[in-house]
């Protein structure tokens, strides 16, 4: 990383003048405390004993020989507490706010599983907090919304634009415009301005550092690839980043293709989008001939966003990743398969990793591994793909 | 002396903010020619982004009418180019740096110099993000305008020494739109300003009413107004040209007469 934030020409810090000094206080203190002992010490004993970390890596053998080729492990984040990684970089932001004496936290929230885990933060650190979620998302993941009042946030639905992802976060933006000194706006995935993608990056990096670990012990040595889904892309750096220097290991995001890439209905930002500025960032974005952000689409409302994070772009760039995209057809029938033969019902998210890995895997030699990220619990998936099977059952 | 100094020139200058395109950009020529007739000393035009994340409500809206109508920034250069065969006065586009990014910032301030503009704001580029889009302003002679918060505090200085053309004084916290008062000290930000630059300031945000508009204009140079005026004109529609000129004439009075 560059100065200013910058990953290679991506990244930056596209915000109104209200909110710079707010973005320096954050990076003075998270740069006071990222290597303080005991805020690690803290951090640490919350990832072990309130989220139940180190999360497993587990060998799915019956996919691995129904598949045939590489041994096939899944990080299980969807076994963290809250049900996702996203509360990984969520403690390791409430716990900084806090040390900076905020007392009220916002986000924005696509699928639901960082406006609750969000929620459980403050819950635990009691703090205020308030989520904004599309109201389309809403509808979509009704159980979340129900689950974040539960934990004492307030949900604001967003009727704005196309009311998805991209529009939470420009509320939110919004609303820290307004209410900055007692507020932390607790940004969900590796995007929006500096220090953004590198602080959600080093919380969630937590994950490849595991991996590394468990595989090695595993297998005795590295994976042939990692994989893991791209929304704006926390799960995904955060699986990637300690292999980056691993030139042998092939790193492997999944992008939400949608309906497909050559239909408008995508939400695959690499494969379709082109270099802008926006949400504070410069990087790629799904827009038209004049640089208005397009209206994007996936089963996924956690994948729905027509932006990626800086590193991944940049990551893109240099050819360290590659992004692939994954229709909803393949994602749901991925749900449908893990579900079946590993007993494991992954989030819609981490369905599109799984479905790449089940065509990635059979290309590989049996002594090879590969780890799959998933980033999520499916729960909360099971009314919209039941919908997309054309069966209509109630929770 | 710049048209963009010219309008301060030994007054307070009344800066009104219309999206283009909203209702369509027929109704917003007329508006800006009876907003001139009216008073309006420098003109705010708005070229409609899909994400607008500095405003609220009122603007937002007005954006998404204007797109949904099928506005483009080459119909909004095509209706400068037609705007400056009689209006002399400064015209300054604000705008989302993607809206410039994506177009091409060097095609972009080609085109917008040709036609007539004067001056450029992008209020998601701060001090630190400028310098990319400020070396093609100058190249072809548009002057980068810079905002200030209340939240400036110890950047107020950095940037006036940089400004150019005029400082945007942001009256309070939060997004674009009506405020029945503002409480930050508009004169303390003001005086600052004027230790560090010769470059006349005006407030915006917030301001609805004559007297608001007179007041921020006795602390500074100028008084914008943005939201209270785009919300006749999506009251108003297509026939929104003689109340808003009304309405302009009301606060470029109240202005001048300081």
């Amino acid at each position: 990383m560059t100065e200013n934030g910058r990953f290679g020409i991506h990244g930056g810090q596209y915000i109104p003048e209200t909110l710079m000094n707010a973005v320096i206080e954050l990076e003075e203190a998270y740069n006071r405390y990222k290597d303080d002992p005991e805020f690690n010490r803290e951090l640490t004993d919350l990832f072990n004993q309130y989220a139940g970390r180190p999360s497993r890596l587990y060998y799915a053998e019956r996919m691995s020989e129904d598949l045939g080729g590489a041994k096939i492990y899944l990080k299980r984040e969807d076994l963290n507490h809250t049900g996702a990684h996203k509360i990984n970089n969520v403690l390791g932001q409430a716990l900084l706010a806090k040390k900076m004496g905020k007392t009220r936290l916002i986000a924005e929230t696509g699928a639901g599983q960082h406006g609750v885990a969000t929620a459980t933060a403050a819950a635990l650190f009691g703090m205020k907090c308030v989520v904004f979620m599309g109201e389309e998302d809403t509808r979509r993941q009704a159980l979340n919304v129900y689950k974040m009042k539960l934990l004492g946030a307030e949900v604001i639905p967003v009727t704005t634009g196309t009311a998805t992802l991209k529009d939470a976060v420009s509320q939110a933006m919004r609303e820290w415009t307004s209410r900055i000194s007692d507020t932390h706006y607790c940004l969900g995935s590796v995007m929006g301005p500096h220090p953004f993608p590198t602080i959600v990056r080093d919380f969630q990096a937590v994950i490849s550092k595991e991996i590394r670990e468990q595989i090695l012990e595993a297998e005795g040595k590295l994976p042939a690839a990692v994989i893991a889904c791209v929304g704006g892309g926390s799960n995904a750096i955060g699986s990637f980043y300690h292999f980056i220097d691993d030139s042998e290991v092939k790193l492997i995001g999944c992008e939400a293709a949608g309906r497909g890439i050559d239909t408008f209905e995508t939400a695959a930002t690499i494969n379709t989008g082109r270099l802008g500025i926006f949400h504070g960032m410069k990087s790629y974005f799904c827009q038209d001939a004049y640089g208005q952000i397009a209206p994007v689409y996936s089963i996924s409302a956690g994948l729905d966003y027509p932006g990626i994070g800086p590193e991944h772009a940049y990551l893109h760039d240099i050819g360290r990743a590659e992004y692939v995209p994954v229709t909803d057809e393949e994602a749901v029938d991925a749900f449908e398969y893990v579900s079946r033969t590993e007993g494991i019902i992954p989030a819609i998210e981490s369905a599109h990793a799984l479905a790449y890995a089940m065509k990635y895997a059979p290309t590989l030699a049996k002594d090879q591994s590969i780890v799959v990220t998933v980033s999520g619990r499916g729960d909360k998936d099971c009314v919209s793909v039941a919908r997309y099977r054309g069966e209509e059952i109630s929770e | 002396m710049s048209r963009i100094r010219e309008a301060f020139a030994g007054k307070k200058a009344f800066i009104p903010f219309i999206t283009c395109g909203d209702p369509n950009l027929a109704v917003t020529e007329q508006i800006v020619l009876r907003a001139v007739d009216a008073g309006a000393d420098l003109i705010e035009l708005g070229i409609p982004f899909s994400d607008p994340t500095a405003e609220g409500p009122v603007i937002m809206e007005a954006d998404e009418r204007a797109l949904k109508g099928g506005v483009t920034t080459d119909q909004i250069f095509e209706l400068v180019r037609s705007l400056r065969r009689t209006v002399a006065i400064p015209l300054v586009f604000m705008t989302y740096a993607n809206v410039v990014y994506s177009y091409g910032s060097e095609r972009f301030m080609k085109q917008a110099s040709e036609a007539g503009i004067d001056g450029l704001i992008l209020p998601d580029v701060p001090f630190e993000e400028k310098n990319e889009f400020q070396s093609v302003c100058h190249s072809y002679g548009i002057d980068l305008i810079s905002m200030i918060a209340p939240t400036s505090e110890g950047r107020i200085a950095r940037i006036a020494r940089e400004a150019e053309g005029f400082l945007y004084i942001v009256s309070s916290l939060g997004v674009t739109g009506v405020r029945s008062s503002i409480t930050s000290d508009i004169g303390g930000m003001v005086k600052i300003v004027r230790e560090n630059t010769d470059l006349p300031c005006a407030v915006g945000f917030g301001i609805s009413t004559p007297e608001q508009a007179a007041a921020m204009a006795a602390l500074s140079d100028g008084a914008i107004v943005g939201s209270a005026i785009v919300k006749q004109i999506g009251q108003y529609g297509k026939a929104a040209a003689e109340p808003v000129a009304e309405y302009i004439r009301a606060m470029a009075d109240a202005v001048h007469s300081l």
